[in-house]
This record gives C-alpha cells, sequence and structure tokens, in this order.
C-alpha cells in the first residue's frame, strides 16, 4: 500500500530508528510499511496517523484509488 | 540483525533444546548398542530424543504468540509455512516413489529433519524479500 511515511519521517528529519521507537516495532517494520511491502494492521496504521497527527488516509492512499 | 526479547527468548529456548535433543539423542543411542533397554522402558527411551524436537515445535509457537512486532510475527509465519510446505512436498513425493519401491524407506522423523531445513529455505525467502525492499 503506497504511503507518504519517508516523507513525513523526513520533514522531521527522523530516521526508520527513530520512528521504529516512537511506534514500539522494529526498524524492519519502518522499512517495510515505507517501501509498501507489508500493510500494517488497523491499530498500528492509527498509531502511526496518531503520531503524526494525521487522518489515516492523509498517510495511506487506497488501493482502490491507486488503479 | 532482528533482534528482541521474543526474539532473544526464540532463540534461547531453542538453543536450550537443541543441546538437551544431542544429549538425550547420544544418551539413547548409547543404552540401545550397550543392549540394556527392553519392554516398556525401551519404548520410553526411544521417544525422549523425540521430546525436545516437540518442545522446539512448541517454542516457535510461544515466540508467534509473544513477538509484540506484526510484520516480524507474518515473517515467522511465514517461514514456518515454507517449512510446513516444503516438508509435506518432499515426504508426499517420497511416500509414492517409496510405494512404488523406487527409492528405500525413510523413518518418519526426517519429517522433523525436512521441516527444520525448510525453515532456513524461509529464513532465506524472509531476508531475500527484506533485501529487495531496503
Amino acid at each position: 500500500m503506497k504511503n507518504r511515511l519517508k516523507v513525513l519521517r523526513a520533514e522531521r528529519d527522523w530516521s526508520q530508528g527513530d520512528l521504529a521507537e516512537r511506534l514500539d516495532v522494529s526498524r524492519q517494520s519502518v522499512n517495510a510499511i515505507e517501501t509498501g511491502r507489508y500493510d500494517p494492521s488497523l491499530p498500528l496504521a492509527f498509531k502511526i496517523a496518531e503520531l503524526f497527527e494525521m487522518a489515516i488516509e492523509d498517510i495511506f492512499t487506497s488501493p482502490s484509488k491507486t488503479v | 540483525m532482528l533482534t528482541n526479547p521474543a526474539i532473544r527468548r526464540y532463540n534461547r529456548r531453542v538453543m536450550l533444546l537443541s543441546i538437551v535433543y544431542a544429549a538425550l539423542l547420544f544418551a539413547t543411542i548409547h543404552l540401545f548398542v550397550q543392549g540394556t533397554l527392553h519392554g516398556p522402558i525401551a519404548y520410553v527411551a526411544a521417544l525422549l530424543p523425540a521430546l525436545p524436537l516437540i518442545g522446539i515445535f512448541f517454542v516457535l509457537g510461544r515466540y508467534i504468540v509473544e513477538e509484540t512486532d506484526e510484520y516480524l510475527r507474518m515473517l515467522m509465519i511465514r517461514q514456518s509455512l515454507i517449512a510446513t510446505g516444503f516438508m509435506l512436498s518432499v515426504m508426499t513425493a517420497w511416500g509414492f516413489l517409496e510405494g512404488f519401491g523406487l527409492v528405500p524407506h525413510i523413518a518418519a522423523y526426517y519429517a522433523a529433519v525436512l521441516w527444520f531445513a525448510g525453515l532456513w529455505i524461509g529464513w532465506g525467502y524472509n531476508i531475500a524479500t527484506m533485501r529487495r525492499a531496503a
């Protein structure tokens, strides 16, 4: 699933490790989500959205809208 | 390198059970070679090396329960499924070859050996997908 995680992270000058620490997940998880190789669960997506103080759909692009 | 408390616990438990397995296997083989085991005690002794291996299956299940990182949990589940698929495929194919008398009989515990080999294949697959993502 496409997302703006890398951009949002870069805006805050956070490394993948920094973001992983804030989300309490592994750096590998952040990398997998950023590159679209892993779609986070709804609770984790909410956690990401709450961390960036944004709505989920402002971070993640709905698969139906990327066709 | 993937390390977190759940992975460290899993590695420690697997290592411990592997040592127990090796010790029990050598002890049991030694006793059977000596010819000192007979009757019901022989059955119990023959089962002893299987117990730590069954323990490793349980430990893997515990890891899946204890892992709080959903992505790492998914990786282990995928790794286990690859291992299971590999083991079932080889054992099924071997079973037919054996049934038609084309290959010798192998002991059933080779299913576990193949499953552990399959875990390495699954691990390699996970590493490959992570490298592509990096």
